[in-house]
């Protein structure tokens, strides 16, 4: 289908856009790679009086590291990320995760922060942003304002932004501590969105788990933090992690804990089950 | 109706036009500038047979506005073939007979050529997953993905 008639301005400044969300309202829509609100405008599921294009707009571009800290800018590209020796250095949990969205031509555009913005369930991003304890940096009339990730996603397609507000970038705090990460997804045919996914982040002191994020997304209307299997884990050697012990009493405690809700092809039920599969294959993946 | 003017490089030439911000980038090749080489399948990204290069990166065309494309360099099937990967991947495609009725093919060559380019030692299953965007109804994708394993050894043969 075509979508319906709209009007066009390309932004060259945040400052830029932030006068137009005043000025236009609600019946603007601000486009970043475009590759979930064009397929939207096409099907007619929305229909905004103008849309904001944002990719001339240098300041909400690339990956950048500064001391202990690095930025994600918000229309930094998926390919960008898949490319970023940053990235494949610091969070290589980004790195892994990349491959699973979409295809490439889709990569090449779609953006990191449209996708946190859209705020979709089944999507890599929030769910990663999670995982990592993102910062969210939000800039509006007001000024600037910082979210953690985990308070951003509150509901199906809904975030904490603002009506005139946009989001810049996503920061993250770089640990000194050893890291351990895993991150899977499991989904009938590569590239769709996931059945059910994990993102696990722990950090460790000689072997011993001092924190940990474990993070579900697919499963209900924002990713999930397993928060009882996190405390769990916290003080415990990482090898007594695959006792058949443990693992039975975490998978149990992650299947009670995440209250899955059936999408379009799996059931409630299926998703719980894959909870617990995944879990497995984090714990065992992380103690070897 | 409210239009546009944008300009572009065109598979080399620079030509101006003047747009609907609606239509997407596509639309605007096949029927505007009259290029055909680009299919429009599903109209919702998940297809491929809309693929073109912008800026030098495969994009779907459906999932691009004309208006986006501005002050853009576009390249499609019909300007890429003359010579290089695009007609390695051609002949290889012909070889292997890896297409039947051809409308997904300019997509899948466009595709493959990006992977060619970038992933110079892809393996079968990496090949997979790279055209996984890309629909074919017709040839059950074992000779695609031969045709472009083939162009990937003979590449690799070239250069020992």
């Amino acid at each position: 289908m075509k979508a319906a008639a709209f009007n066009y301005q390309r932004a060259n400044s945040v400052q830029e856009v932030i006068q137009l969300l005043g000025k236009y309202g609600d019946n603007a829509k601000l486009m970043a790679g475009g590759q979930s609100l064009l397929p939207s405008l096409n099907m007619r599921l929305s229909n905004p009086q103008i849309l904001i294009d944002l990719q001339n707009i240098a300041e909400l571009k690339g990956i950048t590291q500064t001391d202990q800290v690095v930025r994600v800018g918000a229309m930094t590209t998926h390919t960008e990320i898949e490319n970023s020796p940053i990235i494949q250095q610091h969070l290589p949990i980004l790195s892994e995760a990349v491959p699973h969205i979409a295809h490439r031509a889709i990569r090449n555009l779609g953006t990191w922060g449209g996708s946190c913005v859209y705020g979709d369930p089944a999507a890599e991003w929030p769910a990663c942003a999670v995982a990592l304890n993102g910062v969210m940096v939000i800039q509006g009339a007001q000024g600037e304002r910082r979210v953690l990730a985990k308070d951003f996603f509150l509901d199906l397609y809904t975030t904490a932004l603002e009506p005139n507000e946009i989001l810049v970038a996503t920061e993250f705090n770089l640990s000194a501590a050893t890291n351990k990460h895993y991150f899977e997804e499991l989904s009938r045919r590569h590239g769709d969105y996931a059945a059910t996914g994990i993102v696990c982040q722990v950090e460790l002191k000689q072997d011993v788990v001092i924190d940990s994020r474990i993070v579900y997304f697919s499963v209900a209307s924002t990713p999930l933090m397993a928060l009882g299997v996190q405390e769990s884990l916290k003080g415990k050697n990482i090898q007594s992690l695959i006792s058949p012990e443990f693992l039975s009493s975490a998978i149990q405690m992650a299947k009670s804990e995440i209250a899955t809700l059936a999408d379009l092809t799996n059931s409630a039920q299926m998703k719980t089950h894959l909870v617990g599969v995944l879990l497995e294959r984090a714990l065992k993946h992380i103690a070897h | 109706m409210n239009t546009t003017s944008i300009s572009m490089t065109l598979n080399g030439q620079l030509i101006h036009a003047e747009v609907e911000p609606r239509q997407h980038l596509v639309d605007f090749i096949r029927e505007d500038q009259n290029l055909t080489g680009s299919h429009l399948g599903c109209e919702q990204g998940a297809c491929g047979a809309c693929t073109v290069k912008v800026n030098g990166q495969i994009v779907r065309g459906c999932l691009v506005l004309a208006v986006q494309a501005n002050g853009a360099n576009v390249q499609t099937i019909e300007g890429l073939t003359a010579d290089g990967v695009y007609k390695d991947l051609q002949q290889a495609f012909l070889q292997f007979n890896a297409l039947q009725c051809g409308f997904c093919t300019s997509g899948m060559l466009l595709a493959g050529a990006e992977l060619i380019e970038t992933k110079p030692h892809a393996t079968r299953s990496e090949i997979r997953e790279w055209i996984s965007g890309n629909y074919c109804r017709c040839t059950g994708y074992q000779a695609i993905v031969d045709a472009i394993a083939h162009v990937l050894e003979e590449r690799q043969s070239n250069l020992k």
